[in-house]
């Protein structure tokens, strides 16, 4: 036990004398979170259109008016031909074009319809959809007020109720992705550089010989890393907590017990990437390449699962961020307990079996 | 000059010579650009929907047929209580629920107003609006055909105005997120792994020692850092090259515009990622420090790219930080080139800012190389 | 600069912040010699040749080596010097005869010159078997004759060897002395530094330092006859009492 309890501290050593890289393990994470907490999000602001009315009336008017008005939307500027449609989205200087048809107001009024044709920039096909639905919900609502003054018989409204997160607030969305994406990518990142620096430096051969198990030498790599990432999820958790007024609905206990969980997930990741690598740079390689964008796209991070096709869906299986994401936003903004995320809280704890078992069994194979 | 022939020798008999990066350099973006171009993808699909039915009238029945058919949803289950639903949601089981009240049908009958509820997971606020809207088109278009039934005998009535709205998505009719998704992962990848080969390569040297022996020889600052430039520079088009090559025939990725133009203005986008990583190589004293500050860039990068989230959606001064992102410039290049046909002038000031970004870069990388300290 | 001095040193000091590494050391170095500069480790030897070979800044004092300052000339000297690094700085995943095409190739030679060079170090090293080998799969005794005769490649006037012989036997330490005096039997000027204090018999004059100063410069025989000692271990072992 003594031997363990000096190799680790010999661990903790190597950290804390690089003061380059500590800045680095700890001022990057804190930089990025409060970066990302605030630029990512996929709420549409003040999206630049273009208008193409051929009735220029008073109700086309109003309808300008009440997309202009949105905070969603700003109108860049009025285009007269057809033709001017496609120079304006090859310059790349609007989203969509509104183009209003003739003779709205009468159409309206005779008919009791008209159109309007919402031409969208589909090459971000994202934004193109989003756009298109959100100038029709705001087209409808005008259209509900132009209703409202008769009372219309056999009408069906629905009664929005949003849950979770009732301003739609697009922190409450991305928030817990940073967190899960920056400390899984520098809890890997750490660790898979320790066992092969010693394996370059050849001081691998001095543990190899040592009385230490290899199941200890693996674990002390791992244990002074758990501090350093804990102290980084604090102050994340803390910055969002604070800064991005993310709630925690639920036990703050669970949460850090749930983090310390995924950490050492990561970790043993990392570890049993560097037993697997030969040199620093095939390890930092592979769990920097190979891990970065797997987890952005696969954790439902951005991108939500369900949508994926069916290999991917299973695919994203394997990667333990996607399992920590529904346990974060279980706690944080659901306010749930153990009992909902028994499942997630049980993977990872066999991910992480697993990775060490596998670490341990090649480290024990470098021994014969 | 010949030096740099030399240079370039070398470091291209070191990276072949590697065989264990050799997968990683080419195999694995590849890989990774097969199947993650599968991934990502916004489309709001197979929605999570289940439903509480109060009344169980013929009339509910056919609301509920409605999404039963729609291809956006999925329709799970019905729940026996609001308790359940709650339950169900908060275990991930559901995304949106819909109570249809007790006497629905009576009450429509006696053409009273009737009020539906409808509980979203919000979590994800852009896709809960558009999810919003999805349902409230789905009732709308029930509501209408109803009221044509139901008012069959008096035409005289007020009918209420309905300005319906068209879509038309140009470039990408069909929506694909691949036409889209794909030539950015593909930049994504071709820049990490040039940022990655360049951030550690001349740190590497200083580790072993031969960049002490070098800085010992009459070897020119520039022609070291060209000499290194170029073999990287080289792998960066052919990924790209690859990368081309498997979006057309695999993604059937439409290429509008001129692939000269494409390779132009990426031959100049490698120099400044390789001018970035070299100048970081410069900087650090490990490989370990080289990489952590070439990640740290890279998140950012990637995440401000504007291929996941827009960037029109950032507050302006993280728009204003997108003006030092390479890869934002990339994005709307191979945006607006490949899929819109985007002529020269269109991309001239993407095209400029990236020019002189590279000048700026390799000059720094070449001014902080110290041959003498 | 007399015609027979290739490096001269004037007060030649170096500082990393408030700790002195070299403390204003004046010396001279003629034509042909064999110059030994030794000391323990940590006393500023290598900070020393760092400067005289060009990648180090004086933060006082002045030096000139083949002609050349170091402080505003350095990119001057390195045409005219050949250096091996303590790390044996070859590459390790390149073969032989790649390394000497590189090196060779850095240093100006001609693609047919570089040829002959290969071969006429082949021959004289015995490598034939091992000319396209990777230099790292080779023993520690050969990666440093190989990398002694890159630093001759160009036929520099002077040749600065930092630390040459660490961690080989006795005989492969005896080979390549041997090396060193055909060297400079053909004229270049060796200047080596080493914490082998044996190694010091072999040189013409070798001066000592201690603490970032010289403490003693002469040739070998004198400095015995002068600290009374039988050999060159006993001499560095007054002084560094001392």
């Amino acid at each position: 036990m003594k031997q363990f309890r000096g190799f680790v501290i010999k661990e903790f050593y190597h950290i804390f004398r690089d003061k380059r890289s500590l800045f680095i393990l700890f001022g990057m994470p804190v930089a990025q979170i409060l970066l990302f907490g605030f630029a990512i999000t996929n709420e549409i602001n003040n999206v630049d259109i273009a208008v193409l009315d051929h009735s220029k009336d008073a109700t086309t008017e109003e309808i300008i008016n009440s997309i202009s008005a949105s905070e969603y939307f700003s109108i860049d500027q009025f285009i007269e031909r057809e033709a001017d449609i496609e120079t304006v989205f090859k310059q790349g200087k609007v989203k969509a074009v509104l183009n209003i048809e003739k003779d709205f107001s009468q159409k309206l009024i005779k008919e009791g319809k008209a159109y309007v044709q919402i031409i969208t920039d589909a090459t971000d096909p994202n934004t193109a959809n989003t756009i298109f639905n959100y100038v029709t919900a705001i087209l409808q609502k005008y259209q509900s007020t132009q209703n409202k003054s008769t009372e219309f018989p056999y009408q069906i409204v629905a009664q929005t109720r949003m849950v979770y997160n009732p301003e739609l607030k697009g922190v409450f969305m991305f928030v817990p992705g940073v967190m899960t994406i920056i400390l899984m990518l520098v809890s890997a990142m750490m660790t898979s550089i320790s066992i092969t620096r010693e394996k370059e430096l050849g001081t691998m051969e001095i543990l190899l010989v040592s009385p230490l198990k290899p199941f200890q030498v693996i674990v002390g790599k791992v244990v002074p890393y758990i501090f350093l990432s804990v102290i980084n999820a604090i102050v994340i958790v803390v910055l969002s907590i604070f800064i991005f007024k993310m709630p925690v609905e639920g036990s703050l206990f669970l949460l850090g017990l749930e983090s310390i969980l995924f950490i050492v997930t990561a970790l043993a990741l990392g570890i049993l990437i560097s037993s697997i690598a030969q040199t620093q740079q095939t390890a930092m390689m592979i769990s920097l390449m190979g891990l970065m964008l797997p987890v952005i796209l696969l954790s439902g991070f951005i991108f939500p699962i369900s949508s994926m096709p069916v290999i991917l869906q299973i695919i994203s299986n394997i990667v333990p961020a996607k399992w920590f994401i529904i346990i974060i936003k279980g706690i944080m903004l659901k306010g749930v307990g153990l009992w909902f995320i028994w499942k997630e809280t049980l993977i990872l704890l066999g991910m992480t079996v697993f990775f060490i078992g596998l670490s341990v069994k090649k480290y024990k194979i470098r021994l014969e | 000059m010949k030096t740099i022939g030399f240079i370039i020798q070398k470091e291209f008999k070191q990276i072949f010579r590697n065989k264990g990066m050799l997968p990683i350099i080419f195999v694995m973006p590849m890989v990774q650009l097969l199947i993650l171009a599968n991934a990502a993808t916004f489309e709001i699909k197979n929605i999570k929907f289940a439903y509480l039915d109060n009344d169980r009238t013929p009339t509910s029945r056919a609301l509920l047929e409605k999404f039963n058919a729609s291809t956006y949803f999925n329709v799970l289950t019905d729940y026996a209580s609001g308790k359940k639903a709650n339950s169900a949601m908060l275990n991930g089981d559901v995304d949106v629920v819909l109570e249809i009240p007790p006497y629905f049908e009576r009450d429509l009958i006696k053409e009273k107003q009737n009020i539906l509820g409808l509980t979203i997971n919000a979590i994800d606020g852009a896709t809960a609006g558009v999810e919003s809207v999805y349902v409230s088109q789905i009732i709308q278009s029930f509501n209408k055909n109803l009221r044509t039934e139901l008012m069959q005998v008096s035409d005289n009535s007020v009918k209420p105005v309905q300005i319906t709205t068209i879509p038309s998505f140009w470039y990408n009719e069909t929506l694909n997120y691949k036409t889209f998704m794909v030539p950015g992962i593909l930049v994504l990848l071709v820049t990490m792994i040039t940022l990655f080969l360049s951030g550690m390569n001349i740190v590497r040297e200083k580790e072993i020692g031969t960049l002490e022996q070098i800085n010992v020889t009459p070897i020119l600052k520039r022609e070291f850092i060209i000499g290194k430039l170029f073999p990287f520079w080289i792998i960066g088009m052919g990924l790209l090259t690859i990368g081309l090559i498997i979006a057309k025939l695999i993604f059937d990725i439409p290429i509008v515009g001129s692939l000269a133009l494409m390779y132009a203005y990426t031959s100049v986008y490698i120099f400044v990622v390789l001018g970035i990583g070299l100048f970081i190589s410069n900087f650090t004293d490990t490989q370990q420090q080289a990489m952590f500050i070439a990640w740290f860039f890279m998140v950012i990068f990637i995440l401000m790219s504007g291929l996941f989230t827009p960037i029109e959606s950032m507050p302006k001064w993280a728009q204003a930080i997108t003006e030092f992102n390479p890869i934002k410039y990339f994005v709307e290049v191979m945006r607006m080139v490949m899929l819109k046909g985007s002529s020269f002038t269109d991309i001239l000031p993407q095209f400029a800012k990236t020019l002189v970004y590279a000048f700026i870069m390799n000059g720094l990388a070449v001014w902080s190389y110290k041959k003498q300290e | 600069m007399e015609d027979n001095k290739v490096i001269e040193v004037k007060g030649l000091t170096k500082m990393f912040g408030d700790f002195t590494a070299v403390s204003a050391i004046t010396f001279d170095v003629k034509k042909g010699e064999i110059f030994g500069f030794l000391g323990a480790n940590g006393a500023g030897k290598t900070t020393a040749m760092k400067m005289l070979i060009g990648i180090s800044k004086p933060t006082a004092g002045e030096a000139k080596v083949a002609g050349f300052d170091v402080a505003s000339q350095a990119e001057d000297i390195k045409k005219n010097i050949g250096y091996m690094s303590q790390k044996f700085a070859l590459y390790d995943d390149l073969t032989v005869r790649e390394n000497i095409t590189f090196f060779g190739g850095i240093y100006g030679l001609t693609r047919a010159r570089i040829k002959e060079k290969t071969s006429e170090l082949v021959q004289e090293l015995g490598l034939q078997d091992l000319t396209d080998k990777l230099v790292g799969s080779l023993p520690l005794g050969w990666k440093q004759k190989i990398s002694f005769s890159v630093s001759l490649l160009h036929e520099p006037k002077i040749v600065f060897l930092d630390e040459p012989t660490g961690g080989v036997d006795p005989i492969t330490r005896r080979q390549f002395w041997e090396m060193i005096y055909k060297s400079a039997s053909k004229g270049t000027t060796i200047f080596v530094t080493t914490h082998y204090m044996d190694e010091a018999e072999y040189c013409d004059r070798v001066s000592i330092m201690v603490n970032g100063k010289i403490e003693a410069l002469d040739t070998p025989k004198k400095m015995k006859e002068q600290y009374k000692a039988e050999t060159m271990n006993d001499v560095f072992l007054k002084l560094a009492r001392g």
